[in-house]
């Protein structure tokens, strides 16, 4: 395989309050490779959208990344650049759209003007080329007349295709990286169909590669070859798509894919992960999971397990103790099968 | 079983061509340029012990017609019979009668409890007001609800940001427990909370439908929590109902055509990879200038549509295929008799 367009390596992103520190983000490490979609799947406050912010350097006091964490586009370390040089990068080479297309568009600018600003500024083209890029832009996201929505505000749209717009000027540099956070959670379930079959055909298209993130399982099978689930600032499991939804290794991954009401079946009870998810404040100790897991023994509770695997990775002590998958309380995994 | 033949009981809930309108305002003198028509003349019951759901996407007038029935909102014309009572026609002494038997939980567990009361106060006060406890019985009812709830009875001396949201919207349940209710309206109560928690609170409201004999009106977008706790759901669009029947026979057999593209659209675990989302042209109209006909001609994907679906609103009536389908291009059900399955 050729070599990862980025690696993150050992990220470690924390939150500086006061003497407190919350490791938001505590050792990540990613890869992804051209014309992959990475997803990256996870509730709140596990670190997920925290991950993509400091990929993008867009985190400021009091959030640092630390000593000793690695961000590599190609062969540049990113955390090492200064801000002058991660604008000549950020909406050039690696890109970013948002969940709320209405907060991140400019409400006094048109969607044209807001489409051609990277491009005038990474291109330096003229108004005119800036333009028709902008007009191009939003005939390749699916806009209806193009030329005349060009001059549109964002008001003036509706959701999705906000939505589109902000997508247009994510591409507008044709970047080689899209990080998407949540970008289809803000809109209605047949909007967010389209929405992922835009992404997923642009990508085709373009040959990008793009960090897809989202809390909804369902729409990352749809649109990821592989998935990294992230759990209280981990990756915990990292596998190919088919084979992560079909064989869940991580109990926590096993978990969330059988608590999840299904559309094409009923049950009479949904299995459940007990407890809540948990703050950055105050980590479990050993494994982070150990309090909410059904295979919970002593070693869990003392000591916190690796990512370890080849192709499937889970950080997880039933990794070396397999004979241990045996699910010690009531009303989990197993106990409705 | 026939539940809803002749000479059966009387629903719990009946609405009858309800409407509820916005003016829209407009100008210097503020004067109505026109309406939104949020709930455009709809017809449903809720029977007792049922969670009926009401599904669609945002704007399609849903939680407009969950704050309605509890009179959060006053109704443009129409009618809502609560247990034989019209709804609409409550005086004072008498609508606070009926919020001791109907109560409301919202999706967003943080904007509906005061952050300045512990959760013990909140429920204090319910039962203060309802009259329902004398001093002496009021902790022993507050240790009762927050059991039933799953929470732990000490936790009454903390306050809602202490909770997380799952623990949160618990204590949401608990307060609308309190005034023994047997109606609960819950809007979208489990869409703001992690998936992991999800599940637990939807197990929650099933148990006390169970303990308590509650009946639901759930509403949601989410279709596959819906498919998990409804009995009936009834799928709205535009401020109308175009499909409503049992949930088994609605979710396998959905006879809308909406209905059919909406349940495409999800996106599903495992789905086969030919499964493809049936994809509507356009964007969704305007409620405040809906088109004429059926409310979905514009954008349906049905291959037979034709002028009458441009110019003739269709009716909902029982369909072939199941339950009752407002669409003009799926066969009516040829003997007409009373009732849905």
């Amino acid at each position: 395989m050729s070599p990862p367009i980025l690696t993150v390596e050992q990220l470690r992103t924390y939150i500086h309050r006061g003497e407190q520190t919350l490791r938001a983000v505590d050792g990540v490490s990613l890869s992804l490779h051209a014309g992959e979609t990475l997803g990256i799947v996870g509730e709140s406050g596990c670190g997920k959208s925290l991950t993509c912010l400091s990929i993008m350097g867009l985190i400021e006091e009091p959030v640092r990344i630390e000593p000793g964490s690695s961000i590599r586009l190609h062969d540049r370390e990113l955390s090492e650049l200064s801000l002058r040089e991660l604008e000549t990068i950020r909406g050039n080479e690696i890109s970013m759209i948002f969940q709320e297309p209405m907060t991140s568009l400019n409400p006094v600018w048109t969607v044209g003007d807001q489409i051609a600003e990277p491009v005038r500024i990474h291109r330096r083209a003229d108004a005119g080329e800036a333009r028709a890029r902008a007009i191009e832009m939003l005939e390749l996201v699916g806009f209806p007349n193009p030329e005349e929505r060009v001059d549109s505000y964002p008001h003036e749209l509706s959701g999705g295709m906000q939505q589109r717009a902000m997508i247009a000027m994510a591409l507008a540099c044709e970047p080689a990286v899209l990080i998407a956070d949540e970008p289809t959670t803000a809109l209605d379930v047949t909007i967010q169909a389209e929405i992922i079959d835009l992404l997923a055909d642009l990508q085709r298209r373009l040959g990008m590669a793009m960090i897809f993130v989202s809390h909804d399982l369902g729409v990352v099978s749809q649109i990821a070859d592989r998935v990294a689930v992230m759990y209280a600032g981990q990756v915990v499991e990292e596998g190919d798509v088919g084979d992560m939804f079909r064989r869940p290794r991580h109990p926590y991954t096993e978990g969330l894919l059988r608590c999840l009401p299904r559309l094409d079946r009923k049950v009479a009870r949904l299995p459940v992960i007990p407890g809540d998810v948990p703050s950055p404040r105050d980590w479990p100790g050993g494994c982070r999971f150990h309090p909410r897991c059904a295979y919970a023994w002593e070693r869990c509770l003392s000591a916190a397990p690796a990512l370890t695997g080849e192709e499937h990775l889970s950080r997880c002590w039933l990794e070396e103790e397999p004979e241990r998958r045996v699910p010690s309380r009531a009303g989990e995994p197993g106990a409705d099968s | 079983m026939k539940r809803n033949a002749p000479g059966s009981v009387e629903p719990l809930v009946s609405v009858e061509e309800l409407t509820r309108h916005f003016p829209i305002k407009k100008g210097l003198l503020r004067r109505t340029t026109g309406y939104i028509r949020a709930v455009d003349g709809i017809t449903f019951d809720v029977r007792h012990g049922e969670t009926l759901a009401l599904v669609g996407e945002s704007g399609c007038g849903k939680t407009t017609v969950a704050r309605t029935l509890l009179r959060l909102l006053e109704p443009t014309s129409g009618r809502i019979v609560f247990n034989g009572e019209d709804v609409a026609q409550l005086n004072r002494q008498q609508l606070l009668a009926f919020r001791r038997r109907a109560q409301i939980i919202f999706q967003d567990p943080f904007g509906s409890l005061n952050p300045r009361m512990t959760v013990g106060s909140v429920l204090e006060e319910v039962i203060r007001v309802h009259g329902l406890a004398e001093n002496g019985g009021l902790q022993r009812r507050v240790t009762e609800l927050l059991s039933a709830v799953g929470l732990d009875p000490a936790d009454a001396r903390r306050y809602p940001h202490q909770f997380s949201g799952g623990q949160r919207q618990r204590i949401v349940i608990a307060r609308a427990l309190a005034v023994e209710p047997e109606f609960i309206v819950a809007d979208e109560p489990v869409s703001a909370l992690d998936v992991s928690v999800q599940a637990q609170v939807l197990n929650l409201l099933a148990d006390l439908q169970e303990r308590f004999h509650l009946t639901y009106l759930f509403v949601s977008h989410d279709l596959s929590v819906v498919r998990h706790i409804a009995d009936r759901v009834a799928v709205m669009y535009l401020g109308k109902i175009v499909e409503i029947g049992d949930s088994e026979t609605l979710f396998e057999n959905p006879q809308h055509p909406y209905t059919e593209a909406l349940l495409s659209a999800v996106a599903v675990v495992g789905a086969a990879d030919d499964s493809r989302p049936i994809v509507l042209s356009g964007e969704l109209p305007s409620p405040a200038n809906p088109p004429r006909g059926c409310p979905f001609h514009p954008r349906c994907p049905h291959p037979e549509k034709d002028e009458v679906c441009r110019t003739t609103p269709p009716p909902l009536e029982a369909k072939a295929g199941g339950g009752m389908a407002a669409c003009h291009k799926v066969v009516g059900r040829e003997s007409s008799g009373p009732g849905q399955p």
